[in-house]
């Protein structure tokens, strides 16, 4: 049997009565903290099983409260994306123009956005919202959310396109230059769609991040998503916020945990396929797109190119 | 113009954000590292410990967490971290939450940075002899370290850009101040200026310099 990694061998005799002296340790370290919670969860009546009960046996509080909460979230979620998208593609392609004035300006944008929190840019857009149009204020949390979450996730994005683009293998731009294409119809006919494969795990990671950046409409603009169901939750099944926030944690997980797994078949499949250029942004890559001044190097690329400005 | 600026403690909210991102960078640098060395120990509980945490916490909103610590951690089970202020114990809360997040993220970055280290180098230590314990701490980790400086200064820009998030339980940082100003005053577009320079101005030096850093501290291979 071969160990897990490279850090230690595989266990003798003496290792693994060391390893079984660590785990009962742990164990006992696990165990304190975990009696401290359910012995104060009892203590506060939170155990009981009135509390939990609704989310097992009566299907009404999945109907009123959690799946039009989740509908919201997925409703935000899905809009922010398909509205981001173009723009973080158009952003990403100006940003490798020929012309310097056009990349100078799309980099200052992209930056811009990347550097400010995506709470500040809500705040801003359900104010402006309300003064500067007629959106009923209904309907306003939703519009605000998504577009905060629009003018962030765009320039991530951008970040995202413009690193699919730089990971396709020198050759194809070359080729199709030698074709006598024009800098645009390289573009569109032959980088464009190879990157946009190679993006797909990566897009779906960063739907990750927006999923979860809508709660924060639900704790700070009154949108009605799944977070914001908490209250009504409690409020209803006497006083079970913990339950509540379990399910609601649980079901953001799972929700999460799919898109993550999803994206992780799908860059394993890019990265094996035999007719794809083996070009692609990785999944984990996306935690490094929020930050300003950040771009991706060859090693989170997995192009066969790997070269600089084009 | 400007004046109305006067009546706000700007300059105050955005230290609460300096120091919410401090404590919670600090926090989670330390419970980040015990996870990474959880999550590469040769002890399978601990493994399975620190990869349960990570997948689970990076999948929760942050302001579910965050929202939880007040709702549920403190008006409920009436925890308040040994503080007497309700001002004492939102901040304490956040920073709780904050760290439990983003340790998450610190975790996988030192774990990548653990995978950077060439094998050789284990290899030697444990044909020295060196435990476990000894190889991460004294060959491992100092390596890791260097050459995760990078990610782990995008974890810090994207925790100072969380910090925010406590203004969901009342936190008086800077987007929180945000809130009330737009509330009270008139200049939507001014305001929003302010606070988006505010946290340009704490988000792209950070980044610059510990990208500098990055640079001069990463072991050449």
């Amino acid at each position: 049997m071969s160990p897990p990694t490279v850090l230690y061998d595989a266990p003798g005799p003496r290792a693994r009565r060391r390893n079984a002296v660590s785990t009962l340790v742990f164990l006992v370290a696990l165990a304190v903290p975990a009696w401290w919670v359910v012995q104060s969860l009892a203590d506060k009546n939170q155990l009981e099983w009135a509390k939990w009960r609704p989310f097992f046996t009566d299907s009404r509080a999945w109907e009123t409260y959690l799946l039009p909460g989740l509908e919201n979230t997925l409703i935000a979620a899905s809009l922010a994306m398909v509205l981001a998208l173009p723009l973080g593609a158009l952003f990403g392609i100006a940003r490798l123009s020929a012309h310097r004035w056009v990349r100078g300006t799309a980099g200052t944008v992209v930056e811009f956005f990347r550097a400010i929190p995506v709470l500040i840019l809500m705040l801003f857009a359900n104010a402006a919202y309300a003064q500067y149009t007629d959106v009923s204020s209904d309907s306003r949390p939703l519009y605000a959310v998504v577009t905060g979450l629009v003018l962030y996730n765009a320039s991530v994005l951008a970040e995202i396109v413009r690193a699919g683009i730089l990971a396709l293998p020198q050759g194809q731009g070359d080729a199709a230059m030698a074709l006598g294409m024009r800098r645009n119809q390289v573009m569109r006919y032959v980088l464009l769609p190879q990157a946009v494969t190679a993006m797909l795990p990566a897009i779906v990671s960063q739907l990750v991040v927006i999923v979860k950046d809508t709660a924060l409409g639900g704790a700070l603009l009154g949108f009605s998503e799944l977070l914001a169901s908490v209250r009504p939750l409690s409020a209803n099944y006497g006083a079970n916020t913990i339950a509540s926030f379990t399910v609601v944690a649980v079901v953001f997980v799972v929700l999460n945990l799919t898109l993550t797994t999803f994206a992780g078949r799908l860059e394993g499949r890019l990265r094996r396929g035999k007719r794809s250029t083996g070009a692609v942004v990785g999944a984990h890559a996306v935690e490094e797109l929020g930050t300003p001044g950040e771009h991706l190097g060859p090693d989170e690329l997995g192009g066969a190119g790997g070269h600089s400005g084009r | 113009m400007f004046d109305f600026l006067n009546r706000y403690d700007l300059l105050g909210a955005f230290w609460v954000t300096v120091q919410l991102t401090f404590y919670s960078a600090v926090g989670a640098l330390v419970w980040g590292t015990v996870l990474a060395a959880m999550r590469v120990s040769p002890v399978p509980l601990m493994r399975g410990f620190g990869t349960a945490y990570v997948n689970t916490i990076r999948n929760i909103p942050l302001t579910v967490i965050i929202v939880f610590t007040s709702l549920g951690l403190f008006q409920t089970l009436g925890v308040t971290l040994g503080a007497g202020s309700f001002k004492t114990i939102d901040f304490r809360l956040a920073v709780l939450g904050l760290i439990t997040y983003t340790s998450a993220f610190v975790c996988e970055a030192l774990r990548s940075g653990i995978n950077t280290v060439p094998i050789g180098q284990t290899e030697a230590a444990r044909a020295l002899g060196l435990t476990f314990p000894q190889t991460l701490r004294l060959i491992v980790l100092p390596q890791a370290f260097r050459s995760v400086v990078g990610p782990l200064a995008n974890v810090l820009i994207a925790l100072t850009k969380n910090t925010t998030v406590a203004a969901a339980i009342g936190v008086a940082e800077a987007a929180a101040l945000m809130r009330e100003m737009i509330e009270n005053e008139a200049q939507l577009l001014l305001i929003s200026a302010v606070f988006a320079f505010g946290f340009s101005c704490l988000t792209l030096p950070t980044g610059l310099v510990l990208g500098w850093l990055s640079k001069k501290v990463s072991v050449r291979r």
